[in-house]
């Protein structure tokens, strides 16, 4: 353990330029041991557990530090999440988990957010969020766990969960059609949308950093099955249970919009991959550069000499 | 303006000039008729020439149209109220002379424009006449294409005249409004109030003009409620919100959106409600102080997220701008029947602090206040403002703003050890650590809204969740301990109490001064701190026969209103009764003494 600094932040109230400790000692990167907190409170076989443990797998492999991320979750089996991680983290209200995320991201540029969540936090309860963090372009990395099913609940019909699906709610079989994650991603705006699967642990790795490495609100969808309310689910997805696991093909081009919406069409198991990337300014740039021109209209002046000035024009 | 003023001043010949202490005057027109700029111009004069004014204004909850008045009072002392009664009437149409002559007084002057205004014979002998053909006139002045634009400052100039207002500080008023456009308008505008001005009274029995005010504090500044909010929040160094647009809140976060990237700081417009305070409660987790506010169904549709807040121990500022209820119920009318909700609203046992403003000035400290509150105690804080406060216009003394601003940006330097939720923490307030901040530990809390450990960690044990429940509610027991005892205006003892909470502070003081001139035995109490409540009310209490309290809400199922409620269950004194209304405007003065009179069978004066 490094001793305490006793070095004093610089103080300055605006959120463009963050309050920051030089580090001095240059650190190491942390161990899994030092990243773990609580065992998961998971049923045994849960998919989630792959998508925790290759989080777990990030962090070390990009060496970042317990205080420069945060993890922040709604409510859901999966929502458990930030528990389990040994790092700042909130475990906000259900469906809400975005909004709460994009106020860290916006506020504190320094900091990168990690969102873990469900099918029903993500598309049902917090479907408008889902729309909007996607359109305005958050800097934020979304980790969607769906089961197609309320778990935590006990089998209630998600909004991902297929025709004909017979839950609790549903038990001649679901008649509500279902949402499909990757649509409603590119038609929201999303700048980056991947989709993988628990049970190919080095794509869902893989897929995870390329979210996080994206200037944007990067989304993954990762299929993770809840063996106790809808076992099975991903068979067809998994070549251990005799299905396919398909790349998106190498000469996908990221960029086009409708290829994307195409192969967000194929029917299950469809392919695995990077669907949609590209490069727009989100809304922190562009935030930020609201306040630079802002503030250079107002520089030199202390923040009570800049109210003094708007108190002038009040007499 | 008091009739005495005008007796002992007027005399030799006419048109009389009457030394005048203050002046109420009413302007009823239509919501696209600018008379809420000419109310501006009055009350910004007002502030320049050291005069104190208050404001009052309805507009209809259309998008354009229907009728709206405004109501200017400006006074060489102090001015508690916007006036039950006008001394001046001015009525662009006829329906505005026809529903607005009963607010005139008896012997007032009402000025109409004559080109839409038709008078009634049956009014003549109680009010003044004096008819202008304003419409007409102002065309004249500046050109058929200005149509009815301009009317609103050929009657300010009509005003000027009436009340011998300073020309030249109104000239510099108008070049100030005007001035950045181009240069036909300012000088429209211009001779508008010129043609205005030199227009003729006529027959008008005197003009008046102010006496110089006794107050002579140095710089006021002008604005409203609404305002005066947005830039407490500023300089208590708030630096992040967001907000979903609703009446009366919107004008708060166009203000910070506008305002705050000169600080470096950014107000979020969100997709909805819930995502402004999911939005602004991230934020203070990351370390602000962030604001989220709304009016009415907004404040209701946040109740879930600000029990998380609650729950989860971040400090958070949300405005309630007041206005009638249930559901959409009145959205331009004004209410206090938000008390309940700031008060209590959510489910499960989930305290959190509630303070109402009293003026104007008052949003300014407030907001300052109620972000300290929110950062000492890691807990939200709801600012009960309302319509009336949020519209009104008043003057008042510039802050001192090198003293009052402060720098709240957050604290990452590096703790041995944290525990967000320390039961061993002393008033049960553990200190704030937040991301950013390396925890030499290598022990760090979530923050949840599940009951949770010390470490923010899921539990279920029954003595945990009687021990964090208590940790909250001494967080506020603590707060409430240390909180001023309001002071009574009039005597300590007597027969009847007013107790007030908000915007009504005005109105309230002055039924008290109108009472006790008139030998009755009257004070009052004003509460700023709703919950928890400030120390020591119950010996106040004892020393009157009658507690009244004063609210525009309704009187509830058993007989009291809202904050009377919630006095008597504090105080199980019987003695607390309640005055409610809630016709959507303002107390008048009149109005509170003649409903406590009913209400205290035996008269007001002690027996």
């Amino acid at each position: 353990m490094n001793p305490p600094s006793t070095e004093i932040p610089a103080r300055g109230g605006n959120i463009i330029a963050v309050p920051s400790l030089t580090t001095t000692t240059e650190r190491k990167g942390l161990t899994k041991k030092e990243i773990v907190a609580d065992h998961p409170t998971w049923c045994p076989g849960c998919g989630d557990f792959s998508v925790l443990a290759l989080y777990f797998k990030l962090i070390e492999k990009r060496k970042m530090e317990h205080e420069k991320i945060t993890t922040i979750a709604g409510i859901g089996c999966s929502s458990r999440f930030p528990y389990f991680v040994q790092a700042h983290g909130a475990h906000y209200i259900h469906g809400r988990a975005l909004p709460f995320a994009s106020g860290i991201s916006l506020s504190r540029p320094d900091l990168h957010v990690f969102v873990f969540g469900g099918d029903g936090d993500a598309f049902s309860i917090g479907g408008n969020h889902f729309n909007h963090t996607a359109r305005k372009n958050i800097k934020m990395t979304y980790v969607v766990m769906d089961n197609w099913v309320y778990g935590l609940t006990k089998k209630q019909t998600s909004p991902t969960s297929p025709l004909g699906f017979k839950s609790k709610t549903d038990t001649w079989g679901a008649v509500d059609y279902p949402i499909n994650p990757m649509k409603q991603a590119i038609a929201a705006g999303a700048t980056f949308v991947a989709r993988t699967t628990h049970t190919n642990p080095n794509h869902v790795l893989q897929m995870m950093e390329a979210a996080m490495d994206h200037d944007g609100f990067g989304f993954v969808e990762c299929l993770s099955e809840c063996v106790e309310f809808y076992e099975g689910a991903f068979d067809a997805s998994n070549p251990r249970k005799g299905g396919a696991f398909n790349l998106v093909p190498a000469d996908h081009d990221v960029t086009d919009e409708m290829a994307a919406y195409k192969l967000a069409d194929s029917p299950f198991p469809g392919q695995f991959g990077i669907f949609y990337k590209v490069n727009k300014p989100t809304k922190n740039v562009k935030e930020t550069g609201i306040n630079k021109a802002a503030m250079e209209k107002v520089k030199g002046l202390k923040d009570w000499q800049i109210l003094q000035k708007t108190f002038e024009r009040m007499k | 303006m008091s009739d005495a003023t005008i007796a002992a001043e007027s005399g030799g010949a006419a048109p009389k000039i009457a030394k005048i202490s203050e002046a109420v005057i009413r302007i009823a027109g239509n919501s696209q008729d600018g008379i809420q700029a000419i109310g501006g111009f009055l009350a910004r004069l007002a502030g320049r020439s050291e005069q104190e004014v208050m404001t009052f204004m309805t507009i209809p909850s259309t998008i354009s149209g229907g009728p709206s008045i405004f109501q200017v009072r400006i006074g060489s002392g102090e001015v508690l109220s916007s006036g039950d009664d006008a001394d001046v009437l001015l009525a662009f149409y006829q329906h505005s002379y026809e529903e607005h002559i009963n607010s005139l007084k008896k012997g007032g002057i009402v000025m109409y424009d004559s080109d839409h205004v038709e008078p009634r014979s049956e009014w003549q002998k109680d009010y003044h006449h004096l008819g202008v053909p304003i419409s007409s006139l102002t065309v004249e002045a500046i050109g058929g294409t200005a149509k009815d634009k301009g009317k609103n400052i050929f009657s300010l100039g009509l005003v000027a005249k009436m009340f011998d207002l300073n020309v030249t500080k109104l000239e510099k008023l108008i070049g100030e409004r005007f001035g950045g456009k181009d240069v036909s308008i300012l000088n429209n505008a211009l001779a508008a109030f010129h043609a205005g001005y030199s227009h003729s009274l006529g027959n008008v029995l005197e003009t008046f003009k102010f006496v110089e005010s006794q107050r002579k504090t140095g710089q006021q500044v002008v604005m409203n409620g609404n305002e005066a909010m947005a830039f407490g929040l500023i300089a208590s160094g708030v630096r992040f919100g967001a907000g979903y647009p609703i009446t009366p809140w919107s004008d708060i976060m166009e203000i910070l959106r506008r305002e705050l990237p000169k600080y470096g700081g950014s107000f979020i417009q969100c997709e909805d409600e819930i995502a402004s305070i999911s939005m602004a409660i991230g934020a203070g987790y990351a370390g602000r102080v962030a604001v989220t506010g709304s009016s009415g169904p907004g404040i209701s549709l946040k109740t879930e997220a600000l029990g998380w807040a609650v729950m989860a121990e971040v400090p958070l500022i949300i405005c309630d701008i007041q206005r009638g209820g249930p559901s959409t119920g009145m959205p331009t009318s004004v209410e206090q029947s938000d008390l309940n909700i700031a008060c209590f609203g959510g489910h499960g046992d989930s305290p959190r602090v509630v303070v109402a403003p009293a003026s104007v000035e008052d949003c300014f400290y407030t907001a300052i206040e109620a972000v300290n509150i929110a950062r000492k105690y890691n807990v939200p804080v709801l600012i009960l403002s309302d319509q009336a406060i949020a519209t009104r216009i008043e003057a008042f003394q510039e802050p001192n703003l090198e003293q009052v601003c402060q720098d709240i940006s957050p604290d990452l330097t590096p703790v041995p050890e944290h525990k967000a939720y320390d039961l061993s923490a002393p008033d049960g307030v553990a200190p704030r650590v937040v991301p950013g901040t390396r925890i030499l530990s290598g022990k760090y809390s979530i923050a949840t809204g599940l009951e949770h450990d010390e470490f923010g960690h899921p539990t279920g044990s029954p003595k945990l969740h009687m021990q964090m429940t208590a940790r909250r509610r001494k967080k506020l027991q603590a707060l409430g301990a240390s909180l001023p005892t309001p002071k009574v205006y009039g005597p300590p003892e007597g027969n009847v109490l007013l107790v007030g909470w908000g915007s009504t502070q005005g109105p309230i003081r002055e039924a008290v001064d109108r009472a006790r001139a008139a030998g009755d035995s009257v004070s009052s109490l004003h509460i700023k701190h709703l919950n928890p409540l400030p120390p020591g009310l119950e010996n106040i209490f004892s020393g009157f026969n009658h507690i009244l309290v004063v609210e525009m809400n309704d009187e509830g199922l058993y007989g009291y209103g809202q904050f009377a409620g919630l006095l008597r269950a504090r105080y199980c004194d019987p003695k607390i009764r309640g005055l409610n209304k809630t016709d959507g405007l303002t107390w008048k003065v009149k109005e509170i003494l003649e409903r406590a009179r009913n209400n205290v069978a035996d008269g007001l004066r002690k027996l």
